[in-house]
């Protein structure tokens, strides 16, 4: 757009002026806002020609002289290197390669101190100079337009050439622009218009033909519509030069006014063709393409004699050297060499700087090497840069803002940077600052502005790359997340898969098993209810111990109770399916079986209603009664069916079922005396060898509780057949064989409990000896006793399931003996209950437990705090110890409490056992053994609904309330032991 | 009379318009999930360190959300607790850095690799995968990745990682702030017109 612009009015112009004068008219020069005219002061260094520099003993080239990625090393310490040969070759798209400025020695590869106004240390190449100064093989290329741009641009990438003008971009970079990239116009910049630098000055004045060359090889790569060189009017000899040297081609030389900063690429831009590069452009984007006169000078150098970028022009000035002037230094020299070349005045060097005084930076260590972009060395006096004068407060005077070439706000941008401000900085431009110094060099105050910008620049680079690691940082967090939850539901799925698999392997098991064999139903009924009694040994324990996991555990026992009952369920059905199909076949039998079935349950609920008056005290007197009523009924009904068993005295059917039942019991007293041999055996084994037979004890323990198990099956299967075969058949034999398991029973529970007496013997002895295996010998006694326990139950039950035979034929007795059973045991437990004892105990007890309670979360609180602050050190030494001590306390004071809870409960226990006259084992027990009876039963009518005759199925569910009523008995006695001792939870 | 009923008639017909002009723009505009989390989460400064006593940047940025004082992210420091303010219009909190004073000094672990027994420990506690290893192998720190949390030297067993410094670079490094009024400017040039 302003191409047309700078040439139209150009055309008339130039013929106005051919018209008028004969005399080519300077082109329009274009302004930009603000600069300043500092002290030139190149007077110092200007009138002398260039000389070459010092060849010194040691050259250091740091890897980054350029702006982009480090080169990469080529080579090794030790290594010998010609002048002119490749060190170190350009990794990555904006990079250039170095090259050994002289013949030497690599000597090192290392972290040096280079030109960087931190005075960091980078890597950088030492060589050992060999004082030979020996070329590699090189040559260059007579006709560059022999070559292919391309190829061109290769050979400069890799002649290590960058911006000589200071700011050091690959110049590869700079004219490998790509082919939609029309380049309008191509600048050289020889404006230098910062003071004290003469470099490129004294450069055009003494080799504008090499650098005209350089620029025509730019033509050729960028070929640009038009070429300008920007020259400012304080170097007139420079111009004369250049312009003598452009003669006859089409490059332009335009003189632009002094004025600071001229220099600067887009103030040049702006000078010389109008435009304006916008904020957060490239140069390129408006079309043109800005190059030093250095950079065109050592590209000529490159491609036209084949040598890489190995020395520059630096101009070495101010009052502390005596012979200030421009050098040809060799890159990598040390700055401190070029001093002593420069015949450093002996003088107070007050500041040693490096490029110029407004743009450069101050030198702490003279060991920095010369590099691409040194264009200038100031070695001043202290007047002559004198130490800056503090600070002083902004007094708004807007000088700043007048000077700005960058058109910015420096006064608002220092508020902002000085403040931390950096949103409200950057959104008045800050990034747009050049960093000239034109308003710090106006600045009244003496403030340092530049610096706050450069400051502020810093930082907001800074919150950029935090703000990608950041952003980095949650993208890996967050995927983390994912993965980790995808894990835990991938693993949660296969739990269900697996619990589901188990499930339906349950479901189909048993169905399966029913239809094949009674033996495998039996196993599995042993081992269910195996599976239940330690369970529910578990949960005793757990309860004594006072574990927190008491519900679960009981739930888990119930649980396995059902399964247990289940399977035996299972087992019955297969064993009775025969008796049971066989049974409504005579109405005669069906109804004696009625009655007996009428007259042993209420017998039962008799019996337990006693038991449970026993537990419950003296309340129940109305009860009692109730139970004594049931009984009589009971009585009644014997004898109605004991005349009817009379009047039908012989029925056909049943000695063939009789025979079966006999042989049974027969081998349940086997079963049970072998039972009793393994105890006792395993009671004297327990108690002779004391502590070391553990294992041998826990096999006789598991031995004994099988056959315990086997023994209640066949006896359950014996209670199942025995009142429904005897009756019918002549009394005889079965008052004869009736009692026998009776007997044989009560031997039994005679010797378990023997057992069990010898074994806490046993476990006594071990307990004072020390031994280790006492507690393993408690436990066996424990099981011992349970054994010995269920053996009793075993035999009430048995008793309970006898007496309607024998006792029908003493009719008469039977109705004046029952009653008295409940009526003996009922002053005893009146007696023993005391309800105010009990209930203090179970408002310590409550007590207590809220006091457990809170303490032992007082010491998880604590603990975890602790935790807690060790994890994150945010406590001293000191404060952790004084929680650890608190800790300790808390801890002390949940146990005291937990203590004091557990003798409470152990009391509370053996309370129960006293009033009751047995524990809280056997109440359970009890009532769970009603409870499965009553689902027996009801089990049985379903079954039989569909088949069986009505009086069948009448007398069925009388036997089912008869049941219910004693289930719930049971289950009503000891839930008030419990409560009545505060155990419920 | 009517002139009332008129008006009540306008006024009924004016709120019934409105409304379902409002409820219409509520379902078309709706705003999925709670943007200000967001906002506050681009604020944190993802270090995941937990040291806010949340999991991760991202349920503190939910708990801010959710009235949770936000002054307690020590790795954001002074200036996070402000740029919080500024968004949540609350009151400008002076960062609650218990014990660590040095939070603002960016950190990286380092792994002491011939120390390191390949435990995997620190793997599991690196909350942005910053750790690379394998069980019995030898385990070491992309450095680029690693926040500094901390996370990973507890539950290390042999105590082998460090928590470095991270030294500024020719690439990170910036210019300081000049120490202000009254102080001369270390680094400036002062060019004078003699």
């Amino acid at each position: 757009m302003s191409q047309p612009q700078s040439s139209k009015p150009r055309k008339p112009l130039s013929v106005f002026a051919r018209l008028a004068s004969g005399i080519r008219r300077p082109a329009k020069i274009h302004d930009f806002h603000g600069g300043i005219h500092p002290p030139e002061m190149k007077h110092l260094s200007n009138g002398t020609p260039i000389v070459p520099g010092p060849l010194p003993q040691q050259l250091v080239l740091p890897l980054n002289m350029h702006i982009g990625a480090p080169a990469k090393p080529l080579v090794a310490p030790g290594d010998k290197v010609l002048k002119g040969q490749m060190i170190a070759e350009p990794i990555g798209a904006v990079s250039a390669a170095i090259h050994a400025p002289t013949s030497g020695t690599v000597s090192a590869i290392g972290p040096r101190p280079i030109q960087h106004p931190s005075g960091m240390d980078a890597v950088c190449i030492v060589i050992d100079t060999d004082g030979e100064d020996q070329w590699v093989e090189h040559q260059g290329i007579a006709d560059y337009t022999d070559k292919s741009p391309a190829e061109l641009v290769d050979l400069i990438r890799h002649a290590g050439i960058a911006g000589m003008g200071g700011a050091g971009f690959p110049t590869s970079i700079k004219v490998n622009l790509g082919d939609h990239q029309r380049v309008e116009q191509l600048l050289i910049n020889a404006v230098e218009c910062e003071p004290y630098i003469t470099a490129d000055d004294r450069l055009m004045r003494e080799r504008a033909e090499q650098i005209v060359t350089g620029i025509h090889i730019l033509q050729y790569l960028l070929n640009p519509r038009r070429t300008l060189i920007g020259i400012e009017d304080n170097k007139p000899e420079a111009i004369s030069a250049i312009k003598r040297a452009c003669k006859g081609c089409d490059i332009e030389v335009r003189v632009v006014p002094t004025k600071y900063p001229s220099g600067g690429e887009k103030q040049l831009i702006q000078l010389l063709t109008g435009k304006e590069v916008a904020s957060g452009q490239l140069p390129a984007q408006v079309g043109v393409v800005c190059q030093n006169v250095g950079t065109a000078y050592a590209i000529k150098r490159a491609v036209c004699d084949g040598e890489p970028l190995v020395s520059r022009v630096t101009t070495l000035t101010g009052d502390g050297v005596s012979q200030p002037g421009n050098y040809e230094v060799l890159l990598g020299t040390p700055v401190r060499d070029l001093l002593a070349h420069g015949n450093l005045a002996g003088l107070d060097i007050g500041r040693l700087v490096m490029g110029g005084p407004m743009m450069g930076f101050t030198l702490h260590n003279p060991g920095v090497p010369v590099v691409k972009t040194t264009n200038c060395i100031i070695a001043a006096s202290p007047e002559e840069l004198p130490e800056p004068p503090p600070e002083q407060p902004c007094i708004r005077c807007g000088s700043c803002a007048e000077v700005c070439p960058a058109n910015l706000l420096p006064q608002q941008l220092y508020w902002h940077a000085k403040n931390d401000d950096l949103e409200k900085a950057q959104h008045h431009n800050l990034m747009d600052c050049i960093e000239c110094g034109a308003c710090a060099y106006v600045c009244p105050s003496h403030i340092p502005l530049v610096q706050y910008y450069r400051y502020a620049k810093g930082e907001v680079r800074q919150q950029a790359a935090d703000q990608v690691k950041a952003d980095k940082a949650r993208q890996r967090f967050e995927a983390r997340q994912a993965r980790i939850e995808q894990e835990q539901a991938e693993k949660e799925a296969r739990r269900q898969a697996r619990l589901e698999a188990n499930r339906k392997k349950k479901e189909a098991g048993p169905a399966a098993a029913s239809t094949v064999d009674v033996a495998a139903l039996k196993q599995a009924s042993l081992d269910a209810s195996k599976a239940y009694k330690a369970a529910v040994k578990a949960a005793k324990t757990a309860e004594a111990e006072g574990a927190d996991n008491l519900a679960e555990l009981k739930a888990e026992a119930d649980r396995l109770k059902a399964l247990a009952d289940k399977a035996k369920a299972a087992v019955r059905d297969a064993k009775d399916g025969a008796p049971v199909a066989a049974a409504p076949a005579e109405d005669t039998v069906a109804k004696l079986k009625k009655q007996v079935g009428d007259a042993s349950s209420a017998y039962k609920a008799a019996v337990k209603a006693a038991k449970a008056a026993e537990a419950e005290g003296a309340d129940n007197v109305a009860e009692l009664k109730a139970q004594a009523d049931t009984l009589k009924a009971s009585a009644d009904a014997l004898k109605a069916e004991l005349r009817e068993a009379k009047a039908n005295a012989p029925a056909a059917t049943a000695p063939v079922a009789q025979t079966d039942p006999v042989a049974e019991l027969k081998k349940q007293v086997g079963d049970a005396s072998s039972a009793y041999k393994s105890a006792v055996k395993a009671a004297k084994q327990a108690e002779e060898e004391g502590a070391d037979n553990a294992a041998e004890l826990r096999a006789e323990a598991d031995k004994l509780k099988a056959a315990a198990d086997q023994l209640k099956m066949e006896l359950r299967d014996a209670k199942a057949n025995a009142p429904a075969a005897p009756p019918p058949s002549a009394p005889a034999p079965t008052t004869i064989e009736q009692p026998d398991p009776v007997a044989a029973l009560k031997k039994q529970v005679g010797d378990a409990s023997m057992a069990y007496k010898a074994a806490v013997k046993a476990a006594k002895q071990a307990d004072e000896e020390g031994a280790d295996n006492a507690t393993d010998l408690h436990s066996k006694a424990g099981e011992l006793k349970a054994i010995a326990d269920q053996l009793k139950a075993e035999l009430r039950d048995a008793k309970a399931a006898a007496p309607p035979t024998p006792k029908a034929a003493p009719a008469a007795t039977a109705t004046t003996d029952s009653p008295a059973v409940p009526e003996e045991q009922a002053p005893q437990s009146l007696a023993e209950v005391d309800p105010e004892q009990a209930a203090k105990r179970q408002k310590r007890l409550k007590g207590l437990k809220t006091a457990y309670n809170m303490a032992h979360k007082q010491y998880k609180e604590a603990h975890a705090a602790y935790e807690r602050a060790e994890r994150n050190e945010t406590a001293s030494a000191d404060e952790l110890q004084a929680m650890q001590v608190k800790i300790d306390k808390l801890k002390a004071k949940a146990d005291n409490a937990r203590d004091a809870l557990d003798a409470l409960v152990e009391e509370a226990k053996a309370d129960i056992r006293a009033h009751t006259g047995k524990d809280l084992k056997t109440l359970k027990l009890e009532a769970a053994r009603a409870e499965s009876a009553l689902a027996d039963k009801q089990q049985e009518l379903e079954q039989q609904r569909s088949s069986a005759s009505e009086d069948t199925l009448e007398a069925l569910s009388s036997e089912l309330q008869a049941l219910e009523s004693e289930t719930q008995i049971a289950r009503k006695a000891l839930k008030q032991a419990v409560e009545e001792q505060g155990l419920a939870e | 009379m009517t002139a009332v009923l008129i008006a009540v008639a306008a006024l009924l017909a004016l709120a019934a318009v409105f409304g379902a002009v409002l409820g219409f723009a509520s379902e078309k505009f709706k705003v999925e999930g709670d943007p200000i989390v967001e906002q506050i989460d681009s604020l944190l400064p993802q270090t995941q360190c937990g040291q806010c006593g949340h999991p991760g940047c991202r349920p503190y940025a939910e708990a801010i959300a959710e009235g949770e004082d936000h002054n307690r992210c020590p790795p954001g420091g002074q200036d996070t607790v402000v740029a919080l303010s500024e968004l949540l219009g609350r009151e400008e909190l002076t960062l609650d850095n218990e014990g660590a004073e040095d939070a603002n000094v960016a950190k990286v672990a380092y792994i002491r690799e011939d120390e390191c027994i390949g435990c995997t420990k620190c793997i599991q506690a690196c909350p942005v995968d910053a750790i690379v290893g394998a069980a019995k192998l030898m385990h070491t720190v992309i450095v680029d990745e690693c926040t500094g949390c901390d996370l990973c030297v507890e539950p290390c067993p042999v105590d082998c990682i460090d928590m470095l410094e991270v030294k500024p670079t020719l690439q990170t490094w910036g210019w300081h702030r000049p120490a202000g009024i009254g102080e001369r400017p270390d680094s400036r040039i002062e060019v004078v017109n003699l």
